[in-house]
């Protein structure tokens, strides 16, 4: 990406102020940060679409991106702040609503948002110093060069004249601000690299309105949207007589195959929904784990669509010398953000009104579109802060419930799920299975690599650009798809968050099968990547030998003491490469996590303390769901519902994390999914270190005797 | 519809609601105390921890008609000033990842405190495990009630 602004994202100061200073907002917004004593602010100036100034020299940044919990709200406003030189005690942050106009990237996946938006960010908070500057040196006559920029002023030091940005911003009006200007040396960064705290601590520590749930109006009725409870399963009829006659039940609403009762409060809606009466039509083929997973595993003695082919693997295995295989498998699994869906819509004639938790506003605003017919200029569409998102929120299931029922009504209506509701509504994430096999010559060296991958519903799962990918010879990947009634969708880094145990633990058996260590196995990989690559290499060899070698570094990798168990995990996904060493102890016969050392390169950590709250936070998610996680599905009908039946790891479960990042000045990238991925794969390839046995199944020990494997975290 | 007279925060509150109205609902929907968070309505969570009479109950779970003249504290009335042990702890330590499971791990976590000002690991093991946080920030709750623990003792 290029520094370069879209010339239309970025109001010049000249074109706004010459409007005229948007007098008298009151200091209203600076709820976040406490200010030093400073006269209150009485004006604010609009600089561009990410920053207004005060002027008193308070700074309002809006964070444009949706916050699910990832950091960004606090992250992406600081380095509009570092490029504007602005203390952060100046600062208040808050949340931007959609607005296709002034931001590109508006959504939360991929752990996209810190690097889309890097340069622009950048830039935002660099043309309007450089405005500043030019202002003040128009002002005291001296050249731009002898100015210098600290704690939210100018300065000239020669002639000891200062001014803090509130009093250049009329001078500020008339210069004509650039569409590039230069950034800062990364060395030379004030608060990127410096821990800052959740721009939103105070408002979550005494329990403020702040997510889509805690959102009302005056005159919002509640609706409770029942969905049809088999996959593939069709609305047949309604008896609403019982639950129009519970109190405050005020209408029954049908859309497509869903049936939403309508009240005023959440707890008489949730009941009386379940006083409805509803017929459904079976779903024409019911669908169950059962068949699911018989149905993948024939499938994976097939041959699939080719995905990636280098040189000619199948002569490598017929010359093996031994050839390793063995198959992976892995179950659906809801997000259960510990917030359930809901979304508030209000939809008049002329306007529709979202407010809510999506990870995707723009989608929101479509999804409103095509509903109610309105146009873009129509639709508004506000993000709440998100009990989390995970994937789930991409969606706009829900955003179609408060649309379709406020539509109908033309009231103010807020959606609410139930966890049941929103536990067996869910886009999934999809089950689905891999074989592999390696070929290795009699030198135990790797000739040929096969991955075939399988999904129900998920798509192709095969990564064409994944490790071992370019470090060996011959490969072929090839891959079947399943179709299913059962939505599924984007988890927590797609694909990757079971390819990473799966391939990461077989790569373990070959290095094994080869008699080498695992670490110096996938070390020499790494070798081969970098000196002889093979068809396209994505990955860059260098960093993923960095944080191998990090990891191993600090925790002491091969010199652990007896009785520990180590093992290791290497894994390249959303540009970010992480490595990690588990180590576990036995103790009573039972495997217990006792540390997982992860190394990561992110290129520059924006807000370390947040960063290691994502790696911590999604290393535990892993480990969690692998030892845990499976949604079954019978007849049709996910067979859980809620946190009796669906388990999640909870704190006496939870080992040490160790948190090491690579340190360089590369532009940054994502940290809400990468971590993830190769947690589970240190701890399985440490399991059988200390157990002798593969772990291959998910949730872990699902193919074993009941009680060989318990999750316990051990810390301190 | 029946009148139930609640001393929330310690200040006296009337609602009309339906005798087996959740206390968890009777406080976001009618007594706009949305602090307290829904995660799950069977007391599997811990998101709708408030204290009764001190003591740490699951709001979801708890009927209206069941709590008569005992005390309700929820995460707004936690402390004056947003500066109980816990809510100090949680800054240093920069808990929140979501933040949304953080008024229910406090609420919890103050109660334990009140019983166990030097919580070891088991005792926060055993208290905090109704508590889930789907983020896993898991780490540092542990360490923010250590913390906690040292400036309330202090
Ligand atoms: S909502 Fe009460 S414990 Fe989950
Ligand atoms: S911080 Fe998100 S659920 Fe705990």
């Amino acid at each position: 990406m290029n520094n370069k602004l879209n010339r239309r994202n970025f109001l010049k100061i000249s074109a706004l102020t010459g409007g005229g200073l948007v007098i008298g907002l009151p200091a209203l917004n600076s709820c976040t940060n406490p200010k030093e004593a400073r006269e209150a602010a009485t004006s604010w100036t609009d600089v561009n679409a990410f920053l207004k100034i005060a002027n008193n020299g308070e700074v309002t940044i809006k964070s444009p991106n949706p916050e699910i919990g990832q950091g960004v709200k606090t992250s992406m406003p600081m380095v509009v702040a570092e490029e504007l030189d602005i203390p952060w005690e100046m600062v208040t942050v808050v949340q931007a609503p959609l607005d296709l106009e002034n931001y590109k990237n508006q959504w939360a996946g991929g752990s996209q948002s810190i690097k889309r938006s890097w340069n622009v960010l950048r830039m935002a908070g660099a043309t309007a110093r450089f405005a500043l500057i030019s202002a003040a040196a128009n002002m005291w006559s001296v050249p731009v060069s002898e100015l210098v920029t600290e704690d939210g002023k100018v300065l000239h030091k020669a002639s000891n004249q200062s001014a803090h940005y509130g009093e250049l911003l009329e001078a500020a009006a008339s210069v004509e601000a650039p569409e590039e200007v230069k950034l800062k040396d990364p060395k030379d960064f004030k608060l990127i690299g410096t821990d800052v705290k959740n721009v939103e601590m105070a408002n979550i520590l005494t329990g403020k309105p702040l997510f889509g749930l805690d959102y009302k109006v005056d005159g919002m009725l509640y609706a409770r949207v029942i969905h049809p409870p088999a996959f593939g399963a069709t609305l047949a009829s309604v008896d609403d007589a019982a639950a129009k006659a519970m109190s405050g039940i005020a209408h029954v609403v049908k859309f497509g195959e869903k049936v939403a009762v309508v009240g005023k409060s959440s707890w008489e809606v949730i009941k009386a929904a379940n006083a409805l009466k509803v017929t459904w039509n079976n779903p024409p083929k019911p669908e169950s784990t059962e068949g699911h997973v018989a149905e993948m595993r024939r499938l994976l003695g097939k041959k699939g669509e080719v995905r990636r082919k280098d040189g000619n693997p199948e002569r490598a295995f017929r010359q093996a010398d031994k050839v390793i295989e063995a198959s992976y498998e892995a179950p659906f699994l809801p997000h259960n953000t510990l917030e359930p869906m809901n979304f508030f819509a209000h939809v008049t004639e002329n306007s529709a009104k979202l407010v809510g938790p999506t990870q995707t506003p723009e989608r929101a605003m479509r999804t409103a579109m095509s509903i109610t017919g309105l146009k873009e200029d129509q639709v508004t569409v506000e993000m709440t802060r998100m009990g989390g998102g995970f994937g789930r929120r991409l969606y706009a299931d829900f955003v179609t419930d408060a649309v379709e029922i406020s539509h109908q009504l033309k009231l103010p209506i807020k959606v609410i799920y139930t966890r049941e509701d929103d536990m067996t509504a869910g886009t999934y994430r999809p089950a689905f299975q891999y074989k592999f096999r390696a070929a290795l010559d009699k030198d135990g060296q790797l000739t040929a690599y096969h991955q075939r991958g399988v999904s129900v519903n998920g798509g192709h799962v095969t990564r064409d650009l994944n490790i071992p990918s370019g470090a060996v010879g011959n490969v072929l990947l090839d891959s079947h798809v399943i179709k299913s009634e059962i939505t599924t969708g984007a988890w927590r880094s797609p694909t990757h968050n079971f390819l990473g145990f799966a391939e990461q633990s077989f790569i373990d058996e070959v290095a094994h099968a080869a008699g080498k260590d695992p670490l110096q196995f996938r070390l020499d990989m790494l070798e081969n990547a970098k000196n002889n690559p093979v068809g396209e290499v994505k990955y860059d060899p260098e960093r993923c030998i960095g944080v191998l070698k990090l990891a191993a570094e600090k925790a002491a990798y091969g010199k652990a003491p007896a009785g520990v168990f180590q093992g290791v995990a290497l894994y390249f996904s959303h540009s970010t490469y992480v490595a990690q060493v588990a180590e576990l102890v036995m103790e009573e016969d039972k495997p217990k996590i006792k540390r997982i050392v992860t190394a990561v390169d992110c290129g520059i950590v924006v807000n370390p303390t947040g960063a290691i709250n994502q790696v911590q936070g999604s290393i535990l998610d892993g480990i969690g769901h692998t030892f845990f996680g499976a949604l079954s599905f019978k007849g049709g009908k996910p067979e859980q519902n809620n946190f009796n039946q669906y388990r999640l790891i909870r704190i006496p479960e939870v080992p040490n994390v160790e948190v090491h990042f690579v340190k360089n000045t590369l532009d940054p990238t994502g940290l809400g999914e990468p971590a993830l991925n190769p947690a589970p794969a240190a701890v399985g390839n440490a399991l059988f270190a200390a157990t002798g046995e593969r772990w291959r199944v998910t949730p872990l020990g699902a193919d074993k005797k009941p009680g060989v494997v318990e999750l316990e975290g051990r810390v301190g | 519809m029946p009148t139930y007279s609640l001393t929330v925060n310690k200040r006296k509150m009337e609602v009309d609601v339906a005798e087996d109205t959740p206390l968890l609902w009777v406080l976001r929907d009618h007594l706009d105390l949305v602090g307290t968070k829904f995660g799950c309505g069977i007391a599997q969570c811990g998101a709708c921890t408030v204290h009764l009479d001190g003591n740490p109950i699951r709001s979801c779970s708890v009927p209206v008609s069941a709590i008569g003249d005992k005390k309700v504290i929820t995460i707004e009335g936690l402390s004056k000033d947003g500066k109980h042990p816990v809510q100090i702890a949680w800054e240093e330590i920069d808990v929140p990842q979501c933040g949304y499971c953080q008024a229910g791990q406090m609420m919890s976590a103050a109660a334990l405190l009140k019983k166990k000002p030097n919580p070891t690991d088991a005792d926060i093991d055993a208290a905090m495990g109704g508590n889930l946080c789907r983020c896993a920030s898991y780490l540092r709750i542990r360490k923010a009630i250590h913390t906690a623990a040292k400036i309330q003792n202090s």
